[in-house]
Parts: structure tokens; sequence; C-alpha cells
């Protein structure tokens, strides 16, 4: 999707599908997701469980294994397809120019090698060979994340929660990489730490000027640091937009109910509903807009008529409320963009 | 408010709990917990904050009994807990304090249906009772956490993390309790799905006449239903008093730093401590002195000699800080 | 980075029942279903031996070390006895072997190992300690040892000898699998609400390790078959028995394979081992049930990914 509002895309996302081959048939996690993210961007995906961002997540890495397979759709870094290339082709773009920073990091680290030993694994596998370079930069990266190079000798175990996630950043950052994927990096950490650990992302953002696409549950803390915000639900976008404009005027029902579902510690206390129900079965997707059965303002078309991506004022949302295309004042929004094989 | 000052429900008094590390040998401690002090009346919600390693799972354990104080006392309606002796007794008092957990996936074993622990709980609290009796029981606890009859005969897989979680508070309220330890019961839950459990355990509170120690690490949700907060650091009380006060007007640096982290979507992002990396320490062969000095814009010389203690500084409002009963106006985080 | 495997939708998780989750895995599994095929068999055998073989086992009536023929489908032993009624009576005595001691072995392992886990502290050293000594011993030779002490042979001190020696390897196992559910939530839950520690091992624990508990009685029986022969065979067992292990024996005696007759050993023997191999394909369903990483991979049909949707 050629988004007219992002210049110099890093990262082209269209139409994918991603799906679950299982005994009982065939779950589709991501729907046809289209997005694209700009230079220096700051893409931030909301979702619940089950939404499909985590699987959404990997594929764009490439990171998927049977039985989920990328069943439609392309995923363009820099112009260059990524699906379909081998690993060996993949290789060559793999943490140089994007990389990939996981939910735990004691799940993404060796437990078995000091943090300095994965860097220099990580370098050598890039032809970074001399050790003083090697040294060098490991030493950089843990500056800039404000551990103390001296941790290079530490063990993973060695490191507290809040430490181990800020060292899973760095190694993410030994190359600059144009991209930098994390999918919920601060869900194991306390707020505190979660704050400190945001905060330092940011500025490392806006010193090297690298894109990242932020993946988490978190709606509260992902709002003051992100440009743009996608709100997933059910394997399909249903709304995005600029962060500012997402939370002051959310326009999908479904946004609306995750943002009133935040109890506030400041300003007066209101009893708060929630949204009923739990999200479908993606085996067993409802006829019509998928959220329909839990939408305090669905109306009859809503649960036959599976509605588009429709723009409004700058954002795109997925429901009829939006979709003004009888009386032609608003459109359902171009998912083009070439398909790739 | 507790409807009846005259006699609280549960009052620790200098609960301390103290782990060995490194084995057999062990050379080191662990103060998971040093010195607490408060009390839980009826009808009240007490939220119980702290980040991870404060205590307030241990402390959880302590008053379930599934941990033996090192020292300090738990009395429950006047009575110690270390009197109870018989297992009479203790079923008696673990069918008054029941606990909901944390982890809604591991919290109901897979190989049973959703009524095996509330039969079972019946059959063991209440073995005056019928097995019809038990069935029509477990149908009407159901209903007062809002799950329909019919899922009784559903396995746990079959159930969502949010319906689960109701199953273990009617696990938790068939017993007829007091008091209910409910273990982060929504952290793991979905935003969407929190809000209809806090709901929920507001509803008991009102409706069932049960107390709850709601141990969590989210204050906003601790606003949303507690009437107290007590706000736990590394092993200790840092400050407790009524909700609302605590969070208008926090009187510890520790609460300030916390509430100055949490993020409000609908306010603008403050201007908070941007050095403090977030760091709570592991308190081990702890020395005196207060254990927040190292992150405290504003610790003085008294702060690395003497532990300070609760003492009241507003009504009901107690904050441990040298620098708050000192009299002086702590200003150390910024909202 | 290697690539990671997802959870896959919760909704997607496969039917909780263990008997249809042990059925699925065996049909899948095409060594599975193999052993599964071969164990029924000889069950068969075992129930209704006179249905197939219908000449006595014991009487030495017939013409001695006869060769094949449509009367003996494998001949005659030096005594004159019907080989292939041999082998079909003494497959009785062997699956009941099998079947006995796998099951006490299985009983006890699980008792102990689960114990062992759960209630920890110097109780699980304790258990630990007897549980490695008899590891470490070296089986076979305790084995004969003890049979020949105990001088009596029949089948019951067969089993009782099997057992005793055999639970220590598969407790091991269950007490690995116990301490790794030990913490889960449901048994805290348990313990909170006033559960005895009987109760939670019993109820709670165990019937959440069907699959392994399954796996570790296909161990043992196999173990039971191996070494019941083995017995046998160099004498321990009741000579007058009719068994694999028996018919080795004197076919040993008898010199068989010196002297031409070899279907006299090679048939016992191929029994055994069959069974033996039975046991052990069955267990290779539940390695997939253990760790769902061993599952064959579909090949997924590949397909040209299609145009995005427009």
């Amino acid at each position: 999707m050629s988004d007219p509002h992002v210049p110099e895309p890093v990262l082209e996302v269209s139409g994918l599908s991603v799906e679950y081959v299982l005994d009982r048939g065939v779950a589709r996690a991501v729907d046809d997701v289209s997005f694209t993210v700009g230079r220096g961007e700051f893409l931030g995906i909301v979702g619940e469980s089950g939404c499909g961002k985590s699987t959404l997540l990997f594929a764009v890495a490439q990171l998927l294994a049977p039985p989920a397979r990328v069943e439609a759709g392309s995923v363009r870094f820099k112009g260059t397809s990524l699906v379909g290339l081998t690993d060996k082709q993949l290789a060559a773009t793999r943490w140089r120019d994007l990389s990939v920073v996981m939910q735990s990091a004691m799940n993404a680290l060796n437990p078995v090698k000091s943090i300095g030993a994965q860097f220099k694994d990580a370098l050598r596998a890039h032809g970074v060979r001399r050790s003083d370079e090697i040294a060098a930069r490991s030493a950089e990266v843990l500056r800039m994340v404000g551990i103390d190079p001296a941790h290079l000798r530490s063990y993973p175990h060695q490191l507290s929660g809040g430490m181990r996630q800020r060292a899973m950043i760095a190694m993410a950052m030994l190359f600059t990489p144009e991209l930098v994927i994390m999918d919920e990096p601060t869900s194991a950490l306390d707020v505190v730490a979660q704050r400190s650990l945001m905060v330092q992302i940011k500025e490392l953002q806006e010193a090297y000027r690298f894109a990242v696409i932020f993946v988490t549950h978190d709606m509260s803390l992902i709002s003051h640091f992100s440009d743009r915000l996608m709100v997933m639900y059910a394997g399909q976008v249903s709304e995005i937009g600029a962060t500012r404009t997402v939370f002051d005027a959310p326009r999908h029902p479904y946004t609306q109910g995750l943002l009133d579902a935040f109890p506030s510690i400041r300003g007066a206390k209101v009893p708060l509903k929630g949204i009923p129900g739990s999200p479908p079965n993606l085996a067993m997707i409802p006829n019509g807009c998928r959220f329909h059965p839990r939408c305090p303002v669905a109306f009859d078309r809503c649960s036959v008529e599976a509605p588009d991506l429709y723009q409004q004022d700058g954002s795109l949302v997925r429901c009829l409320l939006y979709d003004d295309a009888a009386s032609g004042s608003s459109s359902p929004a171009p998912t083009g963009g070439r398909a790739d094989a | 408010m507790p409807d009846d000052p005259g006699q609280e429900l549960l009052k620790a008094e200098h609960l301390t709990k103290h782990f060995k590390i490194g084995g057999a040998l062990a050379r080191h401690t662990l103060h998971a917990v040093d010195d607490v002090n408060f009390s839980i009346g009826r009808r009240e919600i007490v939220a119980l904050a702290g980040e991870s390693g404060s205590g307030k799972s241990t402390i959880a354990r302590l008053l379930a009994r599934v941990y033996k104080p090192t020292a300090g006392e738990i009395s429950y309606e006047g009575k110690p807990l270390s009197r109870l002796r018989s297992r009479r007794d203790r079923l008696r008092y673990s069918g008054q304090v029941p606990m909901v957990f944390q982890d809604p996936f591991s919290s109901l074993n897979p190989v049973f249906r959703a009524s095996h622990g509330v039969l079972r709980s019946l059959k063991l609290h209440r073995p005056e009772l019928s097995e019809s009796q038990r069935r029509d029981e477990a149908a009407r606890v159901f209903g007062v956490v809002g799950l329909d009859s019919e899922m009784l005969q559903r396995f746990a897989y079959e159930l969502s993390g949010g319906q689960r979680q109701r199953v273990g508070f009617a696990q938790a309220l068939v017993t007829r309790p007091k008091l209910i330890l409910a273990d982060e019961p929504v952290s793991m839950l979905d935003v969407s799905i929190r809000i209809g459990l806090l709901n929920l355990m507001a509803k008991l509170r009102d409706e069932e006449n049960v107390s709850i120690l709601y141990i969590t690490h989210d204050i906003a949700s601790a606003r949303y239903v507690a009437d107290r907060l007590i706000v736990m650091y590394a092993g200790q009380i840092a400050e407790s008093g009524p909700i609302e006060d605590v969070l208008a007007s926090p009187k510890h640096p520790y609460t300030q730093l916390l509430l100055s982290a949490v993020p409000d979507p609908r306010a603008p992002l403050g201007v908070a401590a941007e050095t403090d990396k977030g760091e709570p320490p592991k308190v081990i062969d702890p020395s005196p002195g207060c254990r927040f000095r190292w992150r405290c814009p504003l610790a003085i010389d008294t702060c690395s000699r003497v532990t300070p203690v609760l003492a009241e500084l507003a009504p009901g409002h107690q904050a441990a800080c040298h620098v708050a009963q000192s009299g002086a106006e702590v200003k150390a985080f910024s909202a | 980075m290697a690539a990671t495997t997802l959870t896959v939708p919760a909704s997607h998780v496969p039917v909780n029942s263990a008997a249809r989750r042990i059925w699925r895995a065996v049909r899948r599994n095409r060594k599975a279903t193999a052993g599964a095929v071969l164990l029924l068999l000889f069950c068969f055998l075992a129930l209704f031996p006179g249905l197939i073989a219908h000449d006595s086992p014991t009487a030495e009536i017939y013409g001695r070390s006869m060769g094949v023929s449509s009367a003996h489908l494998l001949g005659t032993t030096a005594y004159g006895q019907d080989l292939f009624a041999q082998v079909v009576w003494g497959t009785r005595q062997v699956m009941i072997i099998a079947f006995g001691a796998g099951l006490a072995a299985t009983a006890i392992a699980a008792i102990i190992g689960v114990t062992a886990a759960y209630v920890g502290g110097a109780t699980d050293g304790v258990l630990n300690l007897i549980t490695d000594v008899l590891l470490v011993i070296p089986l076979f030779p305790l084995l004969i040892v003890i049979a020949a002490y105990v001088q009596n042979s029949g089948t019951l001190v067969l089993i009782t000898v099997l057992t005793l020696t055999g639970w220590s390897y598969t407790a091991r196992q269950l007490r690995s699998q116990a301490l790794s559910v030990r913490h889960r939530d449901f048994l805290e839950a348990a313990k909170v609400r006033g559960e005895r520690a009987v109760y939670i091992v019993c109820v709670e624990i165990l019937p959440t390790m069907t699959s392994l508990l399954v796996a570790a009685f296909l161990t043992n029986a196999l173990y039971a078959v191996l070494f019941a022969s083995s017995l046998q065979f160099i004498g321990l067992g009741d000579p007058n028995a009719t068994s694999w292990g028996t018919m080795l024996y004197w076919a040993q005696n008898n010199e068989a394979l010196q002297t031409g007759q070899y279907l006299w050993a090679v048939a016992p023997g191929v029994c055994i081992a069959a069974l033996g191999a039975a046991f052990a394909l069955l267990n290779y369903a539940f390695d997939e049930i253990g760790n769902p990483a061993l599952r064959p991979v579909r090949k997924i049909r590949s397909k040209r990914v299609r145009p995005a949707r427009s």
C-alpha cells in the first residue's frame, strides 16, 4: 500500500496473509494486512492476544516455521521483496539492515555464553573479524544503552531483567540497522524499568534515525512514543493513523473500547465497562465484521458485510460506520501495491 | 472503610521472612519481607503494590500459610496463626482466607472439568452438604462470578483467560471466605477483559461482604477498585493509606517515582526521572538504612544509617521516610 | 537467527482426553501403528492359542527333529514336540510377565518418582539415593544372583524380581517430569485449599502425566520381556514351562544350532525380538506426545503466493 503520508518507505507490507495449517483445517492468523513504515518512523502495533500481531512480526522478519506460512501478499524492504528469499540471501539483510528484539531476553540470549561472546558471534557472522574492531563496537553499543562495558564479560543470568532487555537492544544496534522490529520487549519489566527502557529506545531512535516497529498489548505505554499506531483485531487491521489522532479521536468501536478499558490514576474515577465477550476463534470467524458480536454500535449490515478499510481524516478505519460509498463522501482505501510471488 | 473498626479481620505485626540462599551451606540471607506491619478490615479492598522483588507475593504466601514467618505474627480475627495446630483449624482458616492465582493458564488442572476445584473445596470445607447440594452451590457461585452454570462441565482449555480467572474466584468464594488473597489476578489478562474482573472484585466486596487483598504492580487498576493502598519497596512498606490520599499527595519518594512512571494515555508524558534505570535492589544481607537511598534524590545522612519506620503523616496515611517525617516537603519525582 | 515456532492459537489445542490423544498419536505415526499391530497380534496369540496351534506344545509324540512340513509348520524339537505349538502357546507366559512386571514396575516408579518430586527435601534425597543405587548396580548380574538365590522359579517370582530391579529407571524419568509441573498454580491451589499430599500426588499430578506413564509402561514391559527370556535362557526359569526363553534353553542344551535344528533357536528368538520391537515402536508415538517438536511436519503443498487482494 503506497501511503502518501509516509516519505521514503523502508518497509512496505502489502496484502499479507499468514495461515496455520492444522489437522482440523486452516486458521488465518493474519488477514490481508498492509502498512508502510517510513525512514526513522516509529510505528506501534497494538492488539490483544490472538490478534495476530506476533505472527505478523514473525512473517515480516521471515521467521515463520511450519505449520505457519505466508499465504498471500508481499513484504518489501527498501524495494526488495523478502518473501521467497533463501536463508543465505536473507542473511545479508538480517542484522545489517533489519534486526529483531524479542519479547524475553532470557529466551533470546544464549544462557551459557557471555554477552561479549554473543556480540562477537553476531559481528563475525557479518564479516567483522578483527578483535579490536569487535571489542570497540561491542563496548560502544553497550554504552549506547547505558550499560557499563565491563558487563561484556557477564552472563545473561547475572544481569537484571531491565539490563538484559537493554543488552538485547544493544545487540540489535550492532550494525545500526535501518529498521528494528521489537516484539513486546517491555512486557516482562516493571513499570519504572519499562518507562526507562522506552525512553532509551526513543533516544536511540532519534540519534540514529532508524525506523521501529513496536508490537505491544500496552496501548497506554506506546501512546507516548509512537508516531503512528496500528490497531489489530482478529488478524486484521482495524484502525491505523497518527498516534495522537487515534488516541484523541478513536474511530473504530474496538479502539474506543480499548481506550476505555484503561483506568486512570489521575482525574475523576469513573466506572468502566471494558469490552464484553472475547476475541473470535480464528478457525470460526463470524460473518461480516469480525468485531460485530462485541460491538456496542453494531447495526444490521455489520453481521453480513465485511468492512474494508475506509479513509477518515487521515486515518484508515475498518468499520461500516465510515463507509459512505453510497453517499460518495468517503471511499475504501486502495489496498494496491504490486503483488509479488 | 471497615464496617467494624473494633476488630480488624487480619493483622500482621513485624512480619519477616528470610530465605537462605546458596544451598545447604548457605551463607547469605535474602530478606524478602522485613518488619512489615499492616491490617485489613472487613469489607474493604486493600491494594498491595510494588515492583517484582518488593515482597508482595511473599506476603500473600505468608498469609496463605504456604510459608512460615521467620519472625513476627499474623493474627486472624484476633487469634495468632501460629496457634493453629489441628487439621480442622488449619482447614477452617484456608476456607476463610483462600487465594486466587495469577496465571489463568496454569491455575486449573487441565485433566479435570471446571467444576473440579469448586466441588473439592466444598467437599473439604463444607462437608455437611450432600452431593446435590454441592452441585447447586457450585452453580450458584458460578452465577455470582458471572459464569453460566453450563460452564461447570467444560474443560479448562475450553475457557478463555478471563473465564478461568472467574473460575478461580468461584473456587475461593465457595468456602464463604472473609478475605480473598488475590495475587495479581488480572496481570495476565487482556486489557479489555481486566475491567470485568475488577468490577467483579468490587461486587464481591459490596454484595458478598468479602475483603480482598489485591496484589498488583498496576497502580491504575489498584485505584479503580481499592479502598486503601500499601506501597512496598525492597521488602518493606514505604507508604500506606487511603488510596485517593496516597495518589493525590504521595509522601514517599518511591511512591512518587512509581506514579510518575505510570503511563496515562489521556495525559501527556510527564518529565520523570530520566536517569533512574528502574532497578530495584536484591535485598541480600542488607545493612541498616533506607533501601531506597541509592535511587533517591533527597537522601540525607540519616538515610544511610537508620532504617526508617512507618509514621503517620496525615490521618490514616503513613510513610517510612526520614525526610518526609522531618516535616519537609517531599518532591522527588514530578508526575 | 533460527526460526522459532509460534504458539498455535489456543482454540486449536487438541482434545484433552488422554485416550484420544494416545489413539491419534499412534494412528498418525507409522512406526507406532506397526508396533500396535504387532502387539495386538501377540495379545491374540496369548489369549487364544488354541485357535492357531492345534497341537499340544508339550506332547512328545511326534517324530524327532523333523523339518518344516504341513503338519509341523516349524518342524519338531529333539524331543518330538511341535515347535509351532510351542511358540504359540509360549506367548502367554511371556505376555503375562511383560504386562505384570511392566505394570507393577510402572506403578512403583510413579509413586516413588512423583512423591520425591512433590514432597522434595529430605524425602526426595532418600528416595533418590535408593533409586540411584539401583540404577548403578548392573542389572543382569543382580537378576542372576537373586534368581539363583530364590531357587523357586515360577512366573510370579520372575515378575517380582523383575519389578524390584526394574522400577528405578523410569522412576527417574517420572520424577523429572513431575518436577517440571510442581510449580503449576493448580497444585499450589490444591495445597492452599487444604488437600493432603497423598491426594495431590495421586489425583492432581498423576493424571496429568498419563502419556508419560504409558511410555514408562512400554519401557518396563520391554525390559521385562528381554530379561525374563534371558534368565530363562540361562536356566534360572522353570525349565518345564512353555515359554520362548525356555525353548531357547532347551535348544541350547541340545546344541540346536550346531546340529542344524535352526528353527528351534531362531523361532523363539525372532518372537522375543518382535515383541520387544512392538513395545519399542509404540514408544515412538509417546515421544511425539511429550515433545511436539518431534512431530513429522506435513509437507505443505507449495503454492505460488497469490497476489494481494485488490
